[in-house]
């Protein structure tokens, strides 16, 4: 799978309250009108702005903090086609693999909003066309690869009612 | 080479050998959500095309983070929770009952159990030598149905805590010295262990300090030997059959081990807007404090009130301060009352939430105002935590939240200790 899209850029130690606030938690019912505060505190600007294939770039420890799934489902909401980052706390980076949202851990230093960048999830390369730059990342174990296949746990759960058991295996391969 | 307590938990449930990083399908023995989790909970398993919870009488449903409801929606939200916990025959812990961790503690976990909640804080479970990870609301919703989820072998930091913690410096201190020994992710993926002389000494109610704020550090999870301090508490709990000795081997092969001096430790505060963000409260004496917030599954047992009872009796808070204090379950509000805490709270000024997570996520109760500071007995600062990102949250133990809202701005605990 290839993703084209413009960077939105973001620091180190943005968290779930951030992108979206426990403020908000009484619209969580109404997915659209939630989205429209995603990460309102930092960039007010974001969630009317963001196009559809769009990628969020991000420094250390991008969504750190409340497990809130909501976090995810806002970006995918709003066409954020994948989360890129130093690091990604480990709960929404696991939100982000079950809603089917890609979230690759690269270094980002030198990428600038509004670079074009390209992601081939075949390959493990990101590319910055506007910077030339060009990275490559870890591939994704065997499950989380496939739940992503799926386009997340909730379509992999209709198909296959269970966790496949090979899985269970995954890292020896 | 030795194990982790981790690894025997989840070689115990799977029934083999297990290597750090593997990935793993495991049965899990407790799941859990509450109403800002649990109603996207629900809708999954729907979507999955689940219609059978696995375990119901091991699966529990909080209504405490807008509790009680904050809104018409959130209302609706509580009512949704209420019937799929009623229909399937869950565990349901109303409105009143408390914070999910709160009550998790008192009433469900157990050594060397697999729990999982739709909720960051679930790893405070780890204070039981347990394997207790917070995940998100599909992850929980395919455990409701399967009673199983996935996870990796997490690497093993042990924090190894010398010594004993000096008076007037409290498990949060210790668990503050911590993250900004290591950073908010200086675990990320990782579980923390906490050993030592320092974690033995402390009574249940402190180490669960230790495990909530894990996650404050990136762990996926933290966890303490069961030992004879947890085999009391569980007997205490009506619960004494469910413990078993467990620790790590001597020789186990941690990641890396921190160590902690416990006896040079002082009284620490947190500033905004990061958990990471540490100074001892003596170098951020005399910065005014607004709003005074003791509470949550951090900070919010009977233990909690009881200190700052005992900092605020026949005192009176400082007229530029307000106090709220929200009880982080039913029992410790009965027992604080019984106690005659929450008499000296309220006369000395404060203002008593019923139990629940009250201020702390941002729902209401205790919403900052533009520009206002907040000491708080919570585990985050993050901008906008407590429902505005023109505030400004720090964090400490509630002995120095106490001392703070006598005199209206932060204070070392120990001169009325």
């Amino acid at each position: 799978m290839l993703l084209k899209g413009r960077a939105w850029t973001f620091g180190d130690g943005i968290s779930t309250d951030l992108i979206i606030p426990g403020r908000y938690a009484y619209l969580r019912g109404d997915l659209s009108a939630l989205a429209k505060h995603t990460l309102e505190d930092v960039r007010p600007e974001f969630a009317a702005q963001v196009q559809p294939g769009d990628l969020l770039i991000a420094g250390r420890n991008f969504g750190l903090g409340s497990s809130r799934e909501h976090a995810v489902l806002v970006l995918k909401q709003l066409g954020v086609s994948a989360v890129i980052a130093a690091s990604i706390a480990r709960i929404f980076f696991r939100n982000c693999i079950n809603l089917g949202l890609p979230a690759i851990e690269v270094e980002t230093a030198g990428i600038e909003d509004g670079d074009e960048i390209e992601v081939d999830l075949q390959a493990c390369v990101l590319v910055d066309r506007t910077k030339g730059l060009r990275r490559s990342f870890s591939p994704f174990p065997t499950i989380i690869r496939m739940i992503l296949y799926e386009g997340g746990l909730v379509p992999y759960m209709r198909k296959y009612k269970k966790f496949l058991e090979t899985e269970g295996v995954s890292a020896h391969e | 080479m030795g194990k982790t307590m981790i690894e025997k938990i989840i070689e115990a449930r799977i029934g083999r050998e297990v290597h750090f990083e593997e990935i793993v399908i495991i049965p899990v023995d407790l799941i859990y959500a509450h109403d800002w989790s649990g109603p996207l909970t629900i809708a999954r398993f729907r979507e999955m095309g689940f219609t059978t919870v696995a375990h119901p009488e091991r699966v529990a449903f909080f209504l405490d983070h807008s509790s009680p409801s904050s809104s018409r929606e959130i209302a609706t939200m509580h009512n949704l929770v209420r019937s799929f916990a009623r229909e399937h025959g869950c565990l349901l812990f109303d409105v009143g009952e408390g914070v999910s961790h709160v009550l998790v503690a008192e009433h469900l976990a157990r050594p060397g159990e697999v729990i999982i909640g739709a909720d960051s804080h679930t790893c405070m479970g780890g204070a039981f030598g347990a394997f207790a990870i917070g995940m998100g609301a599909t992850d929980v919703a395919v455990a409701l149905a399967l009673g199983q989820t996935w996870i990796k072998v997490p690497h093993v930091i042990a924090v190894e805590v010398c010594g004993k913690l000096p008076h007037g410096v409290f498990a949060k201190d210790l668990i503050l010295n911590v993250i900004r020994r290591i950073g908010a992710d200086g675990a990320e993926y990782k579980c923390l262990e906490f050993i030592g002389e320092g974690v033995e000494s402390l009574p249940m109610e402190e180490r669960l300090v230790l495990t909530n704020m894990a996650v404050e550090a990136g762990a996926k999870c933290g966890i303490i030997p069961a030992d004879e301090e947890t085999r009391r508490y569980l007997e205490r709990r009506g619960r004494g059959e469910a413990f078993r000795p467990l620790c790590s081997d001597p020789d186990a092969p941690y990641d890396a081990v921190i160590k902690i001096e416990a006896d040079a430790m002082e009284p620490l505060v947190a500033l905004p807007h990061r958990v990471d963000n540490v100074r001892p409260v003596s170098e951020c004496q005399g910065v005014p404090i607004d709003q005074v917030y003791i509470g949550s599954c951090t900070n919010g047992r009977f233990e909690d009130l009881k200190i700052a009872a005992e900092i605020l009796r026949g005192r009176r808070i400082a007229p530029t301060t307000r106090l709220i204090v929200t009880p982080g379950s039913r029992e410790v509000y009965q027992r604080a009352l019984q106690a005659g805490i929450l008499e000296v709270l309220i006369e000395a000024g404060g203002v008593v939430n019923s139990p629940g997570c009250g201020a702390c996520p941002g729902s209401h109760v205790g919403i900052l105002g533009d520009g206002e500071r907040c000491l708080s007995s919570t585990n985050r600062n993050f901008q906008g935590r407590m429902g505005n990102p023109k505030a400004f949250v720090y964090l400490a133990s509630p002995a120095t939240c106490a001392a703070s809202a006598l005199e209206g701005k932060i204070t070392d605990p120990r001169k009325y200790l």
